[in-house]
């Protein structure tokens, strides 16, 4: 009994036991748990799990293995790991997760180029199963048909979706599928005896930069093809730059404005007729599944990431998953193995002369594949298309309420529509208050949400991308354009609020100059001791 | 085909016809048509795509993947002595706890303030790994261990500014194929193959090393075939004395009892850490590292990110950043170096995890354990008639070669041992058909390698 009723204080009304209104935005706080280091946290003499010890027959048989080394190739000092118990491990990894934002727990729609779509929590309990986790590749087909179909299927569902005559599903992510297309178009020109004069590959700058820098790895000189006033790929640079010594163009479409390239045939009939091959990047496909495809357009080769557009999860930056679509002409390029069907049994196919290798151990990120297959065919077709119109209606429907915030603008092509993203510029705002996209990305952070700005070079002035996907309901699009709404206004009302934040996360602004200074980077907690605290030894 | 049901798929909450409705409404259209008016008409797909009819139940999904995966055998229901570049080491379930939270899972490029806890864990992960390898700079993992040797050769390349690539070791095949394509366009591999000892050939090293072309010594450590080059330490020297680089593989799981290769003074150590509590996949789990010392003019090639520790405005408040950004292709495009992007980051948290659970004492353990038990296996099998261990008397690590030398090939020899239940090695079809290269971990017990022996013995 509590103090005030022993007092013989009025009883509670019914307005006592109300509970008020949820504000209209929650009073969000990160975690925050003042973690140290996990080198901080060692005890000397404890340890977090047992190996194993050589059974006694063994030790007695082969006595010292490491003793018939010589020193220098014995470890002397051993490594300095902290030693922790099981439990004071896996405390510390837990809080570091929950200091962390997974998709899973916000509306993370404001990682624009991205695709931050659910990862279905049953597709992940595919990839724990033992006869996928615990395969080993090297197995005899015979013990993986069922993992060999899923491939094997999978293959053949994006052959689909893209119009293209083979896929190889090796490529560890996007960019590694970039770099493979790459390398298999240079191949095709070696084979032609074409490879010296085709020294040129063409992209557009609002296409990832990867598309750049694979083709530049490759050893190809890079032109890109700036935007047009209206945002579109300048078609006047491309017909300056195509001719004799075009490999490819590699190219977006929709690029990373959300706009649609309709003059798209043009591009591609353009390299072609210069000789030249035309790579689809297909990382913004989430707003075209079964609208229109790769071959429609006439692409030679494409790519999709299986982390975007097939939703497996982003994992903190990977793994991820790439698939590579060609055409018949380019299909001997692929890389080894393919997997091959006689109509009985599952193989993988290594005898390919003309294949660009291996790009990765093995047959690819089989776990995102198995998750990308579960996703397909929780979908089919019809899926697939409503899952590309709901995240183009999302998308529309962000934009306009995005429109009503003060200071936010939409560049070029303003009476076009959006595919799945749109790159927003904040330029106004910035005029207006000195207020920068970067830090109304992390005063939004306070509100348990995160946007991104755009890639380099900012084309778009404090920019932001946003791309909804099919994923959000409306409220919650409603709750995400509330917060850029309620970040702008202070921004224009108490601008200080906005450029010292974050308030309620994890940590707060950091020191980040020292980042940039070779004397002062610690990369790692031994290059800290040494450079930072002066540890002799260390 | 049935007809659309009437309610939103699960994965598709505006799918519901009311919601989508509405959502058109306000946007003031009546079809999402409108949103694709730019398509040309020629580019439509003016049909629906052709696929299997969808399993909405996730029950339904269920029960088709366990159709598919019906009948499917693993190294957990099946004696195996597979390994040759992927391991089957034991994965302690924390770091399966720690790397299956949704937060992690789910996470993508968020900033160190949304996403401390991520760029804390990757940060130790790069500490823990330094530790292991001696070095100071570990980089965010990239995709694989084939990736991080291509890298690493690339890097020496721009450092020397030189052509050619020295692969002195037995190097899987595969693996040569992908770092022979992706430096192609700056360097040129030659292969110096090693003696009939498996020790890297050191006259032939020092003989190109003369003509001053050569950028980088690549080794292995331990080679493809689990061989302990004794040669590793002269390999540095000879690559310094040219003024070459000295890039060597390793693998992470050995140095607890081997020595980091930038103790016998490789300049850059690269490899894969699969084998550090990173499931196998079906060969889905590999994740590649490159370490080197903190030089400026090393740091600088790096493509890829490395975060780096910083203070913030509170006293005694980690915070987290990328080092150097403007290295990479993110801050310049082409002028970067190589390419950066969505790799295999939750790999290196899974790594950190198990290296923090195994600490100095379990990796040395795991070590020790390992050369006993492939020193073992290699004494049973030498004893079978009709098996031949080659480079007995060298130090294996995991893997080791097998000859048969009767009548039956390797791949005959395999499919015997599967009719009793036992996956056999991995073929070496490069090497002729008898070879193979077989594997044991601290995961097979006396008794596995002893069944080995004895079915082998019974296999003509």
């Amino acid at each position: 009994m509590s103090d005030a009723r022993r007092q013989g204080a009025a009883e509670p009304t019914r307005e006592d036991a109300r509970v008020a209104p949820k504000p209209a935005l929650r009073r969000f706080h990160q975690a925050r748990w003042d973690e140290k280091l996990i080198f901080e946290l060692s005890t000397p003499g404890q340890r977090g799990i047992e190996v194993p010890a050589p059974e006694p027959e063994v030790a007695a048989a082969v006595g010292d293995v490491a003793a018939a080394l010589p020193d220098a190739l014995r470890r002397g000092t051993p490594p300095a790991l902290p030693e922790l118990g099981q439990q004071q491990v896996l405390r510390h990894y837990l809080r570091l997760s929950q200091e962390n934002l997974g998709a899973d727990l916000n509306v993370d729609v404001g990682q624009g180029t991205c695709t931050m779509k659910y990862s279905p929590k049953v597709n992940d309990s595919f990839v724990r199963d033992p006869r996928v986790a615990e395969a080993h590749p090297l197995q005899d087909a015979s013990t993986v048909q069922g993992l060999l179909e899923i491939m094997y299927r999978l293959e053949g569902l994006l052959r689909e979706v893209s119009g293209m005559d083979r896929v190889s599903l090796q490529p560890a992510a996007g960019s590694s599928a970039i770099w493979t297309n790459v390398a298999m178009i240079r191949a095709y020109f070696a084979a032609r005896g074409e490879a010296e004069q085709r020294d040129t590959v063409i992209t557009s700058s609002f296409s990832h930069p990867s598309n750049a820098a694979c083709a530049k790895t490759a050893g190809y000189r890079v032109i890109t093809l700036p935007p047009d006033a209206d945002g579109y790929p300048d078609i006047e640079a491309l017909r300056a730059a195509a001719g004799p010594r075009t490999a490819a163009l590699l190219i977006t479409n929709p690029e990373d404005t959300g706009i649609y390239n309709p003059r798209i045939e043009e591009f591609v009939r353009l390299v072609h007729e210069a000789g030249g091959l035309c790579a689809y990047d297909q990382a913004n496909a989430n707003g075209i599944l079964g609208i229109t495809r790769a071959r429609e357009a006439g692409f030679d080769l494409c790519h999709f990431n299986l982390h975007k557009t097939f939703s497996t999860p982003h994992a903190c930056g990977g793994p991820a998953a790439g698939a590579c679509g060609v055409t018949e002409e380019l299909a001997p390029y692929l890389p080894r193995p393919t997997v091959e069907f006689d109509g009985e049994r599952y193989r993988l196919e290594h005898d390919r002369p003309d294949s660009v290798g291996s790009v990765r151990p093995f047959y690819g990120v089989v776990p995102n594949l198995v998750r990308a297959y579960a996703w397909i065919m929780s979908l089919g077709a019809e899926g697939l298309r409503e899952a590309a119109e709901v995240a183009v209606l999302n998308n529309n429907y962000l934009l306009s309420r995005i429109r009503e915030i003060p200071g936010v603008s939409v560049p070029y092509a303003q009476s076009r529509p959006r595919v799945e993203q749109v790159r927003y510029s904040w330029e106004r705002l910035h005029a207006d208050t000195g207020v920068h996209s970067e830090e109304i990305g992390l005063r939004a952070a306070d509100f348990g949400t995160h946007y991104w700005t755009s890639h380099h070079p900012y084309t778009v002035p404090e920019p932001m991308t946003l791309e909804p996907t099919e994923s959000y309901s409306r409220a919650d699009l409603d709750e995400y354009a509330a917060i850029l709404a309620e970040v702008a206004r202070e921004a224009y009302e108490d601008p200080d609020v906005v450029r010292t934040a974050p308030h309620r996360s994890t940590v707060h602004r950091a020191r980040e100059d020292t980042l940039e200074s070779a004397a002062t980077w610690a990369v790692t907690w031994r290059a800290y001791r040494r450079k930072v605290l002066g540890e002799d030894g260390a | 085909m049935t007809a659309t049901p009437p309610h939103a798929h699960p994965y598709i909450p505006n799918s519901a016809p009311a919601v989508r409705r509405a959502m058109l409404k306000a946007v003031g259209t009546d079809s999402v048509e409108d949103f694709y008016a730019d398509i040309p008409a020629s580019l439509r797909l003016h049909r629906p795509l052709n696929l299997p009819a969808p399993l909405r139940s996730e029950a339904g999904l269920v029960r088709h993947l366990e159709e598919l995966l019906a009948g499917g055998r693993s190294t957990r229901d099946t004696l195996s002595f597979l390994g040759a570049g992927c391991y089957p080491h034991h994965v302690p379930a924390v770091v399966d706890e720690v790397v299956n939270r949704s937060e992690f899972l789910t996470a993508y490029a968020g900033e160190p303030y949304e996403d401390h806890g991520r760029f804390q864990a990757m940060w130790e992960y790069q500490s823990l790994m330094a530790e292991l390898l001696a070095a100071e700079v570990v980089n965010v993992p990239v995709y694989d261990g084939f990736q991080a040797a291509g890298t690493a050769l690339r890097m020496a390349g721009r450092v020397t500014g030189r052509r050619r690539l020295l692969a002195v070791s037995d190097t899987a095949p595969e693996q040569l194929s992908k770092v022979t394509d992706y430096v192609r366009p700056e360097h040129e591999v030659t292969v110096l193959p090693p003696r009939a000892d498996g020790r890297a050939d050191l006259d032939a090293v020092r003989a190109e090393l003369a003509a001053g072309d050569v950028a980088a010594v690549w080794a292995q450590a331990p080679a493809y075939s689990g061989l302990v080059d004794e040669g590793l330490p002269d390999l540095a020297e000879l690559a310094h004395e040219a003024g070459a680089l000295y890039v060597v593989g390793c693998n992470p799981l050995t140095l607890g009892v081997l020595a980091p290769p930038a103790d016998y003074g490789a300049d850059i150590a690269c490899g894969d850490i699969q084998p550090l509590g990173v499931h196998m996949s079906y060969g889905g789990g590999n994740a590649g590292f490159l370490a080197t010392q903190d030089v400026e003019q090393l740091v600088a090639e790096f493509p890829t990110r490395l975060f780096g520790l910083v203070p913030t405005s509170v006293e005694g408040e980690y915070g987290f950043g990328d080092v150097a950004f403007e290295r990479t292709s993110f801050a310049l495009r082409e002028e970067g170096r190589e390419w950066v992007g969505t790799a295999s980051a939750l790999h290196g948290i899974g790594a950190g995890v198990y290296l923090a659970l195994m600490g100095p004492h379990g990796m040395r353990e795991i070590g020790e354990t390992v050369l006993a038990h492939t020193a073992y296996a290699k004494r049973r099998l030498a004893e079978v008639p009709g098996v031949e261990v080659p480079q007995a008397d060298a130090v294996h690590f995991a893997d080791f070669p097998v000859r048969f030398t009767g009548s039956r090939t390797a791949v005959e020899v395999n499919a015997a041992l599967l009719e009793h239940g036992i996956f056999g090695g991995a073929l070496r079809p490069e090497r002729g058909p008898h070879e193979a290269l077989f594997c044991v971990t601290e995961t097979h017990t006396t008794a596995d390698i002893d069944r080995l022996a004895d079915t082998l013995k019974g296999i003509p």
